[in-house]
């Protein structure tokens, strides 16, 4: 559901003896607060969605891309129908 | 914001947009499950712009939506009888009880707060030990983790004060229950994102196989939307039924396994009744036992009536998908946004609300 | 802030009921207080109201002001209570000229805070070239009000030139946003319990009379309307203009001057920027044909370096807002039944 939208972890900080990651992450420069605890690999930099105040899910840069690489694929498949068709006549 | 502008870019848009309306050939009816994608098809306009031929049926993704009128009464009562700082989503606020909203009891003094995160809530319960908080814990299974964390940090400060009113409901047993309803005439589903960011994918499978349908799992933005229109009207037209994953960027075939986790550990599955829907066996959680200490259900002594809903709201074969908001004789007369008669009407993506804000381009066009 | 005047010893901390009594206490925060900070020749005289000399066509405006809280990021309620006050006269194409200022203070409340208030009412009347003339203190019994709520009235003269109405507006006519907006509502939400988040962003509360004046000295009657947007943001302004004057509103999603953290703000919350409150924006509906030489005036101005044409007037879906969106959908931008609310879905 919902509403989640990715930011970049700035900081990270752990509290309760180290029982608990804590993220500072920033928003298109807000910075808002965001428990790691569901994302234990989660590192500095990276970007992950955010829904209310708890990260999900970090972003996987490759399947990031396909959705416009899927538009070229699309675009070749029908440049190669054209010239199949035009090769037809 | 990078992840995020890149996928409301016009020209991609458009392109996936040329690219439906060449593979399109007979019409087809399509639902979006998650409200938070009826919100971006109807914010971006994107309604405006499909194909004649694709029919969006507003699905039955919108936690407020489907909230009982018994538990938000519950809430109410709560924050009014028991002296509760009852603290909630936005979302729910403006949602009509059988008497009032949480909105109109904080207008008589009810201290009824607005907070971005259930963590926030626990915050308030160690601020306040004198005071009983209890958490309007709305959502589906992309929520309900920080809904069971919050519960877990309750916990583990040792805190008395803090409870959770849950009304969590989960997506599959509702897309069986539409398939599976005589009535139904969704074709093919864009399934939630953001829940399957934490559920994976596996729990599709069976849902495509048994009813022979179409699914993919798609984002929120209008390039996601149009891709996962395009995937799955490439399906329909060629025939033939798969699970696909469009929001590969935040959706995993396992899913966020450590969320999942947190899930088996806080919550059980149990049979939930959904407003307007009636009740779907297993589709809800409710907390385990072990922490019975945090179920304001349990802690509570919640006596109130159970009130019938308006019968003139008919949300149910709304959010079924069965009729749509202008065939209801009090859309836009007995019942709009200032005065709602039910969910579907107040939530910002409910499918009432977004038909009122369409209609009229809808008329236009 | 810096403060103009520093507070004297006051044997008193907070404010209590007998300060509004009218008796000792009460003549002690008005001489040591109120007017040590705001004086001038007439509020001087003491008088029960001022009596003073005005040519000219004249316009009137009042506001009440309840902001909470009442420091925020950028500014506090008191500058906001002048800024308000002088910017609707603004839009009615007067400059402002002398204000009343009237308190009603709840038991308890600090007095250093008040003194911050009152000078930055101060600095914001000098700013805006306008008095305080007139004015009243009450204090209400703890529980009775929250904390400080400020009226202003104020009156101005009428620029010769203006001849701002709405029966002016015309199809076709071009529509025009100051500056970016959001800025207000977004500061104020930064510091509420439960939504906070960090940030630079701060009201963008200021007096707009001298651009005002100014577009109305090189235009004139070619300035049909405006209107400053504040609580219920841009979004009801457009309404409103569209409902009363019983004509189209088109706008352009794209052309909305934003600035980027309050975008990301919007986002995070769940909010449409359209609704949410400004303090130092207007909307000016102004004849197509002069649309380049606004946009040159505006954006060498302080208060609108960010101004847009963000859209037009049409004799199309009378009473109705549109907007295209950025992918070139639309829909229409109706009016909230009430305060926008942050949302999870």
């Amino acid at each position: 559901m919902c509403l989640a939208i990715p930011g970049k972890i700035l900081s990270i900080e752990t509290i309760h003896n180290g029982l608990v990651r804590m993220a500072k992450v920033s928003f298109g420069g807000i910075i808002k607060e965001a428990s790691l605890e569901m994302l234990p690999t989660a590192d500095v930099g990276d970007y992950v969605l955010v829904h209310v105040g708890v990260a999900i899910s970090k972003v996987n840069e490759e399947e990031a891309a396909k959705t416009f690489e899927y538009l070229k694929e699309i675009g070749e498949i029908d440049e190669l129908i054209e010239h199949t068709q035009v090769d037809k006549n | 914001m990078k992840y995020l502008s890149e996928y409301r870019d016009a020209d991609v848009v458009n392109e996936y947009l040329a690219e439906l309306k060449k593979i399109v050939t007979k019409p087809w009816t399509l639902m979006e499950i998650c409200g938070g994608q009826t919100h971006s098809l109807v914010k971006n306009g994107l309604l405006s712009l499909l194909p004649e031929n694709i029919k969006m049926v507003h699905g039955p993704g919108c936690p407020v939506c489907v909230t009982p009128l018994h538990l938000i009464d519950k809430a109410v009562f709560l924050a009014e009888e028991k002296s509760a700082i009852l603290c909630s989503y936005g979302d729910m606020l403006r949602v009509p009880g059988s008497k009032k909203s949480l909105l109109e009891a904080k207008a008589n003094g009810a201290d009824v707060r607005i907070l971005y995160s259930p963590l926030e809530a626990v915050k308030l319960a160690k601020e306040n030990p004198n005071k009983e908080v209890v958490f309007f814990a709305v959502g589906f299974e992309t929520t309900a983790p920080a809904n069971a964390l919050s519960v877990l940090h309750a916990q583990r400060e040792g805190l008395t004060n803090y409870s959770i009113l849950t009304s969590h409901v989960l997506v599959p047993p509702a897309i069986e229950a539409i398939v599976q309803d005589e009535t139904n005439i969704v074709q093919g589903f864009l399934a939630a994102g953001h829940v399957c960011t934490i559920m994976g994918i596996h729990q599709y499978f069976p849902l495509v196989e048994e009813n022979k349908l179409p699914i993919v799992i798609t984002g929120f933005e209008p390039v996601d939307i149009l891709q996962g229109i395009v995937m799955l009207v490439k399906q329909l037209e060629s025939g033939i039924h798969k699970l696909e994953n469009q929001y590969g960027r935040f959706v995993s075939d396992e899913g966020n396994v450590d969320a999942q986790k947190i899930l088996q550990n806080v919550f059980t599955i149990v049979d939930r009744e959904w407003r307007g829907i009636g009740t779907i066996p297993l589709s809800g959680y409710e907390l385990n036992e072990v922490y019975a200490a945090f179920d304001a259900n349990k802690k509570f002594d919640i006596t109130i009536d159970k009130v019938e809903e308006s019968k003139e709201c008919i949300a149910g074969e709304i959010l079924r998908g069965v009729k749509k908001p202008m065939q209801c004789p009090q859309f836009g007369k007995g019942c709009t946004p200032l005065k709602p008669l039910g969910a579907p009407m107040v939530s910002s993506e409910g499918a009432c609300a977004a038909y009122y804000h369409f209609s009229s381009i809808m008329e236009l066009t | 802030m810096q403060l103009s005047c520093p507070m004297p010893k006051f044997d008193f901390d907070t404010i209590n009921l007998g300060h509004g009594s009218g008796g000792v206490l009460t003549h002690r925060l008005l001489n040591s207080g109120v007017f040590t900070v705001l004086q001038n020749d007439l509020l001087n005289e003491k008088h029960d109201g001022a009596v003073f000399e005005l040519q000219g066509k004249l316009a009137f405006s009042t506001d009440s002001y309840v902001v909470s809280p009442i420091f925020f990021p950028g500014g506090n309620i008191g500058e906001l209570a002048v800024n308000g006050t002088v910017n609707d006269l603004a839009m009615c194409g007067a400059m402002a000229k002398y204000l009343s200022l009237s308190f009603i203070i709840e038991e308890g409340f600090k007095m250093k805070d008040l003194w911050t208030i009152l000078n930055s009412i101060k600095q914001s009347c000098d700013k805006a070239n306008v008095q305080i003339i007139t004015g009243d203190t009450k204090v209400v019994e703890k529980g009775k009000g929250d904390k400080i709520f400020i009226n202003t009235s104020g009156i101005g003269v009428l620029h010769p030139n203006a001849d701002i109405r709405l029966s002016k507006i015309k199809t076709g006519d071009a529509i025009i946003v100051s500056n970016n907006i959001a800025n207000h509502g977004i500061a104020i939400m930064s510091k509420r319990q439960g939504l906070e988040f960090e940030t630079d962003i701060k009201s963008d509360t200021t007096n707009l009379n001298f651009t005002i004046q100014k577009l109305i000295d090189a235009f004139g009657e070619k300035i049909h309307f405006l209107r400053d947007a504040t609580r219920g943001g841009i979004a009801s302004v457009l309404n409103e203009i569209a409902i009363d004057g019983n004509m189209g509103v088109d706008i352009q999603e794209k052309n909305i001057p934003l600035n980027e953290q309050v975008n990301g703000a919007c986002e995070m919350l769940g909010l449409d920027p359209l609704y949410v409150a400004n303090e130092g924006v207007f909307i000016a509906i102004i004849d197509a044909t002069i649309q380049n030489e606004v946009m040159q005036l505006l954006t060498e101005d302080d208060n609108c370096k960010n101004a847009k044409v963000i859209g037009s007037i049409t004799n199309e879906h009378i009473r109705q807002v549109i907007l295209q969106s950025k992918i070139g959908g639309r829909r229409v931008v109706n009016m909230l039944p009430g305060e926008q609310l942050p949302r999870i879905c």
